[in-house]
């Protein structure tokens, strides 16, 4: 049975479809092997729950009753995403440990409607602030090819997960590159979908103008099919976009002959890991071979990214993450005092250090005083990023980048100097700034360990992305 | 003299409740005094991942407010987050407007009570959510929580500096209340907190430009408390001043009860509220053929109406006043003239403002709860008209319909109260009056004239004030010789 493990989501639910194998049966050999699992890849399984879904995809398909065609399908999700039910959704953050919400996420009921089976909730950096997914209150999330090294974040625990087959497929969420950028230290897909393109609602929110779920998965055709489960609009979300959805996995096998590859300069530094390039480079000749035409272009400005982009999470961060106050929800301290003193001491034990960090920041920079110059100035930062990408993006079709400067890292490696692990971002949080869709895809490894090559388009062309990445993954394959 | 040396400069930042069904970025409703936490949902509760989305009921009223006050509507405005920690605030901010508000400038014409009407200025209007409601008072152990009020669509309106005494403040939030109600965007109740005021008041010396140092007055929930509040704290700045000390620049409540302003503790008022664009709502966009959509809908207004009814029904200015004071009684003023071409309008008025408007006072009742409606008491009018009953009955039927709903007709057979203008038959009632008060007629042959007034209340008591009152004045003088 555990060569289930192995399959695609995409196969496994052409058996379940068959009747080849049960939802059940499928449920059970992933929950067993989660149950196994040493590398803390997930907070919570709702095995109680999920084989009672799986059973009623079971039985009705024995009634002959027509279902979607993943029903019965597992997979997992990050735990920022709200699940109703006895399961809490934490965050990763003590604050939030015991939480339970009244309500599904919109990508929680796109699953349901698919008769998905949500096998638990993957470990994170708490809040989804982090690179490493060290930053758990439940603890660092081991990476799955070296467990002394980290599985990357904040999406870690999803990446981790599929990659150690665990679930054939997951939902991350992305405000600076926390679905790529795991999923490149992984050897997973991971796509980022264009802000917008995936409604929010039910998202704890990070950096909401940032923020976006997208799936991770073993193959570039799972990626496509979960992306079309979960996309699409939703009236509850106000920057959710009333763009139809098109057939991702129908645009896969389409040519792509004569599409125009353009490589942005400033990700190719001469201080690049040469390792890193080289396995970039070496997809780059693949596409060419495949009579892609190849072009340099310029982003300009991607030196004030991660200035920018760290002044504007934090800065919504910091409103987002006020309701956790103790009065309604959540953690409140046993100590007893007047209110100020609640507040605090609260906030104080349960959030984390780097949240805690974060929230100061991006509090600081909206401070009377600073606005102007923290705030306002990464704004107009993150409008010429943009313009930097609409041009660059009106000559060539897609770009293609390193995911990350350079593979995973021992854990702790970063713990005295967090700015140091936001210098890591600097190839993925432009992509989050302009909205546009990115996907990153294994590209072989350097030293045994993963690299991913990210892969960029225009807002809305998913479909252009997944199209090339599934013509890399062909080639890494072979 | 002090008052003639001290000039008020005041500022008023009013809060209106808009009428809408449902929240400003979720579907619950705002039903006011439902049980607590029974209208909410995942959104005006902050849960987590919960998110907003504008209701455009809420900024069409806020539109229709901000052209009746002839303000400038901008096309593309900020939806921005206000961050502060309070109990009642669950999200740890206010969505509201900020550096760029829907709507700027225009003005309230505020009508004095010497007739003038003086245009106060305003800053801007903009759009937010309520917070819910601390209670202080329900638990023993601490304080509760109800957010049925939480996420309710507000605007503030913000008026310059132009205000000079709290008679003036008094006239502007009248206006101001008045013209909401017009629109149907605000149900004005300042009780229940629906419409709320806070002052902002300085001093100087007459005649000079700048302005003194402002205190920001809250917590002005009656008309009443406005006034007053602002008398105080006037006079409690010129004290200051003219005892040599300087006003500081703080927040002060008003005590209602104690009728004096404390000063807020300084931590409350150290807030930095760190306002910036709500990353979760899209900029607010109120395209043109909505506005000119919405500009269509707005009724008359107030000031325009009072002038109509002077010009149009003759009406002296202190009757288009009152008859204008809600759109209801104005409705139902013309109403009535329409339906009684043979009244003059004066005369509908002065039954309006002395009969109608007694009886809502006395019932304490809106007048669209009132039973007598305006073509019935058209029809009594007409009763009155043609002489078929004296004003005086007319008055007894009136309270007669008020209370059974009955036509004034109806009333007026089934009870015999028409009046009597049978000349032969008050001949012979004033015939028996005179012969039954011999004394009185020698006292009036005597030459005491006022004891005529005697006579035609006697007629009256046997007739039950049925007599047609001009027939019995000819038939007493005619008996009198």
């Amino acid at each position: 049975m555990s060569d289930l493990r192995s399959l695609s989501g995409v196969e496994l639910a052409g058996k379940i479809a068959a009747g080849r194998v049960s939802s059940r049966e499928t449920c059970e050999v992933f929950l067993s092997a989660i149950e196994k699992d040493d590398h803390n890849c997930l907070i919570s399984v709702r095995r109680a729950e999920a084989l009672a879904e799986a059973d009623n995809v079971d039985k009705m398909r024995a009634q002959g009753a027509s279902l979607p065609p993943y029903a019965g399908l597992p997979l997992v999700i990050k735990d920022n995403m709200v699940v109703r039910g006895e399961q809490p959704t934490s965050c990763a953050s003590k604050i939030l440990k015991n939480f339970k919400s009244p309500y599904d996420a919109h990508v929680v009921e796109k699953l349901k409607e698919a008769r998905m089976i949500i096998l638990g909730k993957t470990n994170m950096d708490e809040f989804a602030m982090g690179s490493s997914s060290e930053n758990s209150a439940f603890g660092p999330v081991r990476g799955p090819v070296d467990p002394e090294r980290v599985a990357g974040g904040s999406s870690g625990g999803s990446a981790t997960a599929v990659a150690l087959g665990l679930a054939p497929m997951a939902l991350g969420s992305d405000t600076g590159g926390s679905i790529r950028q795991p999923a490149a230290f992984c050897g997973v897909v991971g796509l980022k979908p264009t802000y917008g393109r995936v409604s929010r609602y039910g998202l704890v929110a990070y950096g909401s103008s940032l923020d976006q779920i997208g799936p991770l998965a073993g193959t570039v055709e799972d990626a496509a099919a979960l992306l079309g489960i979960i996309a699409g609009h939703d009236k509850r979300e106000s920057t959710s976009a009333d763009v139809p959805v098109p057939d991702y996995l129908g645009a896969l096998d389409g040519e792509i002959k004569g599409l125009r590859v353009g490589l942005p300069r400033e990700y190719f530094p001469d201080s690049l890991d040469s390792r890193v390039r080289e396995r970039v480079m070496d997809q780059v000749a693949c596409l060419e071979d495949l009579g892609a035409e190849i072009m340099e272009v310029s982003l300009p400005h991607t030196e004030y990214a991660i200035a920018a982009y760290y002044i504007i999470a934090t800065a919504e961060a910091s409103a987002n993450l006020a309701r956790f106050d103790g009065v309604r929800y959540g953690h409140r301290s046993s100590v007893s005092g007047e209110l100020l003193e609640m507040y605090r001491r609260s906030r104080s034990e349960g959030f984390g250090r780097e949240v805690k960090r974060r929230i100061m920041l991006g509090t600081y920079v909206l401070s009377a005083g600073y606005y102007d110059a923290y705030y306002l100035k990464a704004q107009k930062v993150r409008t010429l990023i943009t313009r930097d990408f609409t041009r660059a993006l009106e000559k060539a079709d897609v770009l293609v980048t390193p995911t990350t400067p350079t593979v995973s890292w021992k854990l702790g490696s970063f713990e005295d100097n967090p700015v140091q692990m936001y210098l890591q971002d600097i190839f993925t949080v432009t992509v989050n700034l302009t909205g546009v869709p990115a996907v990153s895809v294994p590209a072989g490894q350097v030293d045994g360990l993963p690299v991913g090559v990210q892969i960029i388009g225009r807002h809305f062309d998913e479909a252009a992305i997944l199209k090339t990445a599934r013509k890399l993954e062909r080639e890494v394959n072979r | 003299m002090s008052g003639n040396y001290w000039e008020a400069v005041i500022g008023l930042e009013v809060h209106a409740q808009l009428k809408t069904k449902t929240k400003t970025f979720c579907r619950c409703s705002t039903q006011f005094g439902d049980d607590p936490n029974s209208n909410v949902c995942p959104v005006c509760l902050g849960l987590p991942g919960a998110l907003p989305v504008l209701n455009s009921e809420a900024v069409a009223m806020a539109v229709k407010t901000a052209l009746a006050f002839r303000a400038t509507l901008h096309g593309q405005s900020i939806l921005a987050r206000k961050n502060y920690f309070y109990p009642d605030l669950p999200k740890g901010y206010q969505i509201s407007q900020y550096e760029r508000p829907f709507s700027t400038g225009g003005y309230v014409e505020a009508r004095l009570e010497d007739g003038t009407v003086k245009r106060i200025k305003l800053i801007r209007i903009h759009l937010e959510e309520d917070a819910g409601k601390s209670l202080h008072t329900i638990t023993e152990s601490g304080t509760a929580v109800d957010l049925n009020r939480c996420g309710t669509p507000l605007i503030e309106i913000v008026s310059e500096p132009d205000i000079r005494s709290s008679a003036e403040a008094y006239a502007f939030l009248y206006r101001l209340r008045q013209t909401l109600l017009y629109l149907g965007v605000c149900d004005g109740n300042m009780e229940e907190g629906s419409l709320r005021c806070d002052a902002n008041i300085s001093v100087r010396k007459q005649g000079t430009g700048k302005f003194g140092t402002r205190t920001e007055v809250k917590n002005l929930n009656s008309f009443r408390g406005v006034e007053r509040a602002i008398n105080y704290e006037v006079e409690r700045q010129i004290s200051v001043l003219e005892s040599g000390g300087t006003v500081e620049q703080e927040t002060l409540l008003w005590d209602a009860d104690k009728q004096v302003v404390r000063s807020m503790r300084t931590k409350e008022e150290a807030n930095d509220y760190r306002y910036f664009p709500d990353p979760d709502l899209l900029p607010l966009v109120i395209e043109r053929s909505w506005i000119e959509e919405i500009k269509k809908s707005l009724p008359e207004l107030p000031g325009e109406r009072e002038i109509r009814f002077v010009s149009q029904y003759g009406l002296p200015a202190y009757d288009a006043n009152v008859l204008t004071a809600t759109r209801e009684v104005a409705d139902y003023f013309e109403e009535t003239v329409g339906f009684s071409a043979s009244t003059e309008p004066k005369k509908v008025s002065n039954w309006i403002m002395s009969e109608v408007l007694a009886v809502l006072s006395e019932k304490n009742i809106e007048i669209t709860r009132l039973a007598v409606k305006p073509a019935q008491l058209a029809e009594l009018f007409a009763l009155m008209n043609e002489n078929t009953i004296s004003g005086k009955i007319a008055k007894q039927v009136f309270e007669e319909m008020c209370r059974t709903g009955r036509s004034a007709g109806e009333i007026v057979r089934a009870k015999g109260l028409v009046q009597i203008s049978d000349e032969g038959a008050l001949k012979a009632i004033v015939e028996r009056v005179l012969e039954n008060n011999p004394g009185q007629v020698q006292e009036y042959k005597s030459g005491k004239e006022k004891v005529f007034g005697f006579f035609v209340g006697q007629v009256m008591k046997e007739t039950r004030g049925k007599a047609n009152p001009q027939l019995v004045n000819e038939l007493l003088r005619e008996a009198l010789g």
